[in-house]
This record gives structure tokens, sequence and C-alpha cells, in this order.
């Protein structure tokens, strides 16, 4: 095998290694820990007792929800960095985690949770992502020609006119309303609904296995559009998809566990010191990388005073930050 | 063959290139110059298909270029252009980008002819012995050089250059030049390429395309195309044409239209003294 191929496959198993130890990590801590040698018998044969409650309906949810939106957001974060070519586009950047969080707010103050249930939550979420990406799709991409650096900016703009219109429904909300509103956006993994959960994995895993398609295209828009051009890739056809591709990853990701932010930032940037600008390496081990990245937060948030927990969007933020002026001097240095 | 029939084409309102046509037949070196402005970066972009023709059409091997998919046309035609190269990859991963377009539709990684079109194309530009090394760590020159692999990598028919000496020494100038009629002589490449040198132009391109605000000025043998009347026009600067005595191509001397004087030539003795 290639000399780089076989650098790469041990980067990913080096990676899904250490997911598989955040994991158990994350599966033994807690307010009540359970020793690693029982995790296995409880999972497999544990039904009826506590411990085994604790494991299948508490901390495994939370970490399979947390490998779907970490690595979700990585992966958009790596898409949009790409196609970009600025290292500091994040998904949120896009306006996509202001549309989820106004839509979210909507069925706070609205109360359409107390009729339609908690599953108005993700689905209000949703709804205000797809809004957002609606409009940047029409004034943006509609185009012949995608131009951008307008998406970009248009993207900005909308997450201004969310956080404007959230903080006017604040104003104007109930005590109660209001600690729901800052709370869905603190961000969190804590989801009881097994659906939601596994609508967040499927759609993480097939918008992985979608975007991996592009990993060539792009490769080349890292040389720049025209190059790519050159090289045989349909430019403006490629743009669309990855954008739809990042922006419905964000959107789920939003959606089910709320505003974490630097995830979609520093994973990719982090990845990229250890695998180089190649899309085939970096978009899988940046999606394992934001699963254990997000895993390790969440279990951090629930474990540091616990029984009280942290917003996990708080952790992803001190650590994601630390992390990025890390890489950033370590750059600097080189 | 290259055919390019009454192509109009720009950006957005602005009409750069207006009713230009011309052919380069197959193994040609076809020079395109011109002012500054005057559309010669256009016209590449125009037939590498960056920029769709507001009208005329652009023909290769009789197809039209616009109905080819994109991968097809860039197994045939390979650009280099003077954008910036990706400086955290080596030369290797570099040059495996011009593999691209022969990918399959679920091929992710390179194959055994991918990386023996690489080899091929590293040494023919010489940079085999660079393939480890990192583009950031090579000269304005080697990056030429890598970017020339790159494309010649893509296996084309048809090598757009733009400019390729631009910003380099007149050692890298005659190597680079010297590669590409290397490439056009031995592997019948057919060549076009953009040159602001006059002097390179003349020296390397046994045809030219003189373009003008658009248009074409004048298209023939670079004896025909370089003479005073047509350079003094179109650059609105008198030129001298003289023939080098090595190549019998032509040359062009510049002539300021304010030279030194006497009293310049005593000012300078005086400051020397």
């Amino acid at each position: 095998m290639n000399k780089k191929y076989l650098r790469w496959l041990t980067g990913i198993s080096i990676l899904a290694f250490m997911l598989l130890a955040v994991c158990l990590v994350a599966l033994c801590l807690g307010s009540a820990g359970i020793p690693v040698k029982k995790i296995f018998p409880l999972l497999l044969g544990g039904r009826g007792s506590t411990e085994y409650s604790i494991l299948f309906d508490i901390r495994l949810p939370r970490i399979i929800l947390g490998l779907a939106v970490g690595g979700g957001l990585a992966l958009a974060g790596v898409i949009l960095q790409g196609m970009f070519r600025n290292p500091l586009v994040e998904p949120y950047t896009l306006g996509i985690s202001g549309g989820a969080a106004l839509g979210v707010s909507l069925n706070i103050v609205f109360k359409f949770y107390k009729t339609l249930g908690v599953m108005t939550f993700p689905f209000f979420g949703f709804l205000g992502a797809l809004a957002v990406i609606g409009i940047l799709y029409l004034v943006n991409l509609r185009k012949a020609t995608v131009r951008l650096q307008g998406l970009l900016l248009n993207g900005v703009m909308i997450s201004f006119i969310s956080s404007s219109l959230i903080m006017l429904m604040m104003s104007l909300s109930r005590a109660e309303d209001i600690h729901g509103i800052v709370f869905w956006i603190m961000g969190s993994l804590d989801e009881p609904n097994w659906f939601i959960i596994k609508i967040t994995a499927l759609a993480a895993v097939l918008l992985f296995l979608l975007s991996y398609l592009f990993c060539r295209d792009l490769n080349a828009f890292a040389l720049g559009e025209e190059e790519a051009a050159h090289l045989g890739i349909p430019v403006e056809r490629s743009k669309q998809f990855l954008f739809i591709i990042a922006s419905l990853l964000a959107g789920f990701g939003v959606s089910s566990a709320g505003m974490i932010g630097f995830v979609g930032l520093v994973v990719p940037h982090f990845v990229r010191m250890f695998t180089g600008p190649d899309h085939r390496i970096l978009m899988p081990a940046s999606f394992l990388a934001g699963g254990a990245f997000l895993i390790f937060c969440d279990t951090l948030a629930r474990t540091v005073i616990s029984p009280v927990e942290l917003p996990v969007g708080v952790i992803t933020g001190i650590l994601g930050g630390s992390f990025f002026i890390y890489a950033l001097s370590r750059k600097g240095n080189s | 063959m290259l055919k390019v029939v009454n192509l109009t084409c720009g950006y957005q309102d602005k009409t750069v290139l207006s009713g230009v046509s011309f052919e380069a037949g197959d193994g040609e070196f076809l020079g395109v110059i011109g002012p500054n402005g005057s559309g010669k970066t256009t016209l590449l972009r125009a037939i590498s298909r960056v920029i769709p023709p507001a009208g005329g059409r652009i023909f290769w091997k009789g197809e039209d270029i616009q109905k080819m998919p994109f991968k097809d046309l860039a197994k045939e035609v390979a650009v280099v252009s003077q954008s910036p190269v990706l400086d955290g990859m080596t030369v290797e991963e570099f040059v495996l980008l011009g593999r691209i377009p022969y990918y399959r539709a679920f091929q992710f990684f390179e194959e055994k002819k991918d990386y023996r079109a690489a080899e091929r194309a590293m040494e023919l530009t010489g940079m085999s012995d660079f393939r480890g090394r990192t583009l950031n760590r090579m000269s304005g020159g080697e990056k030429q050089l890598a970017l020339i692999a790159r494309a010649l990598a893509q296996e084309p028919k048809l090598l757009l250059l733009d400019e390729p000496t631009a910003h380099l020494d007149i050692a890298h100038q005659v190597r680079i030049l010297d590669l590409v009629r290397k490439l056009n002589r031995d592997l019948g490449l057919t060549v076009m390429i953009v040159l602001h040198d006059l002097n390179l132009a003349g020296e390397y391109c046994r045809k030219l395309l003189l373009i003008e605000g658009g248009k074409v000025y004048r298209s023939g043998l670079a004896e025909e195309v370089l003479n005073y009347r047509d350079i003094r026009d179109v650059y609105k600067t008198p030129v001298l044409v003289e023939k080098n005595p090595v190549s019998l191509k032509p040359y062009i001397v510049l002539v300021s239209e304010n030279p030194e004087t006497e009293k310049d030539r005593n000012s300078d003795n005086l400051e020397g003294e």
C-alpha cells in the first residue's frame, strides 16, 4: 500500500480508537460512577437494572447525539472553510444557527410545544435553519454564478437580524420563557427522545457519505475556483451542493442540540495540523474528531461540578477557544 | 484544431472581447500579445470555459467547448495560470491534482496510471527531485515549473499559459519558455501563450495574435505581426524592430520619447567627480 494511504489509515484508526475511549469514559463517568468492566455486561444483558437505565437512557443517547452533532458541525466547518478558502468560516457564520435559534424562540414564546409536544423544539429549530438556507439560496445561489463573499456577508447579516429578533422576543417575554430561550441557546446534549437522536445520527452519517463524494472538488477549490474549473470541476454545481450539505449538517445539529459553538471552527483547524489540507483524509478525520471532542466536552459538563450540569456550549467555547489560540500560535511559530 | 468564431465575452455588463476569430492548428505555438486590458487573459478564460461567451463559439477538434463535459475538456485543455498555489502541499501532491479529471465517479484515490502520469510530468519539467518539497519552500521559477507539471499531468492536447514568465529573472524566463517549446515540439502539444514581453513572444512564438481593445488587430507569423507600424499604433509607443542575429527572430528596441540629453550625461559626470 502507498505510504500516504498507510499514514492516513493509521491516523483514522488512532482517531477511531480515541473516539471509542472517549465514549467509554463518557459511559463510566457521571453522578453515578460505573466501572469500565461492568459496561459491556450491563449493555448486553443488564436490562431492568438502574445502572442499565443510566447507561442506556441517559448516557448512550448523549454519546450518539454528541457524535452526530459534533461530527456534523466539524464536517460542515471543513466543507465551508474549503469552499470559501477562509479558515474563519464556520457553520454559524452563515446564520443557520441564528435561524434555528429564532425558530425555537418562537416556539417557546408562542407555546406551540404545549399543544404539539416537545418535538416542536427540533422541528421549529430545523424550520428556522431551513428558512435561512432558503433565503441564502434565493438571494445568492439561484444565479448562474454563486458569489461566495456575498453569501458570507448575507449569512453574517442574517445572524445579526436573528439575534436582534431573539432579543426583541426576550424583552417582551416572561421570565420563564426567557429562561427557556437562554437554556436552549447555551446548547445541550440532554435529549431524551430517541427518535430525534436517530434522525440526527442518520442525517449526519448520510450527509457525511454524500459530502465525501465532493472531497476531490474541495481539494481543487483549495487552489481557487478558476483552477478548480481548469481541473474539470463543475464549480457552480459543486458549490450549490456543498452549501446545502453543510447547511443541513448545521441545521440538524443545531435543531437537536442547540447552539454549540466552536466545534465547527476549531476541530477542522486542529485536525488539519496533523492531516494536512487533503480533504480525502481531513473530512473523515474531522468527523471523528468533532464527535470525540463534543462527547468529551459533554462529559466534562456533566461531571465537573456534578450533580449540577454545565451547558456544553460553555465548555466547547472555553476549550475550543484555547485550542484555537494554541493552533494559531503554533502556526505562527512555524 | 482550435477554432474561435466571432467570440464576444466579458464580465457582467462589461464586454471585453468583441468579434474575435482565429484558428490554431494542431501543434501550433501561438502567442497572444497586446497592451494591458486588451483582453488577452479573458481570451484564455473563455477558451478554458471559465467565462461563457456572450456571442460566438469556440471549437476544439470540431466540438463546441460549451457542449463538452467539464471533465472531457480538462483532459484536452490544461491551463497554467498566475493563480497562487497551495503552499502546504508537496510538489507530488500538487501535480497529482492534475489527475482529477481522470477520476471515475466513485474513485477517491489515485491509481498506478495516475502516479505514472504525475511522474512523467515531473520528469519533463525537471521537478522529480523536488517531489517531496512543499511549495512554500520553492522559488517563483520552481513554482512555475510545478504549475506546468500539474498541467502536464492532465495529459492535455492544448496548453494555455497566462504570462508564465511574469516576475521571473531572465534565466528562469528562458528555462520556462525553452521547456514549453520542447513540449510543443516533442509532444506535439498545441500551445497558446499570453506574453507581455514582445521580445520573448518574437523569439519563441511561431505565430502571434495581436489584440487591441478586445479585437484582433493583427495575426500571422511573428515576423509579420511584430512590425514597427502595428506595435507603435497598438502600444502608442515608438519602437525599433530589429532582427536577432542568432535566431533571426524579430526583437523590439524601446525608444524613449524623452531621451537622455547631453546635459543629463554631463550632470552625472559632475556628480561622479
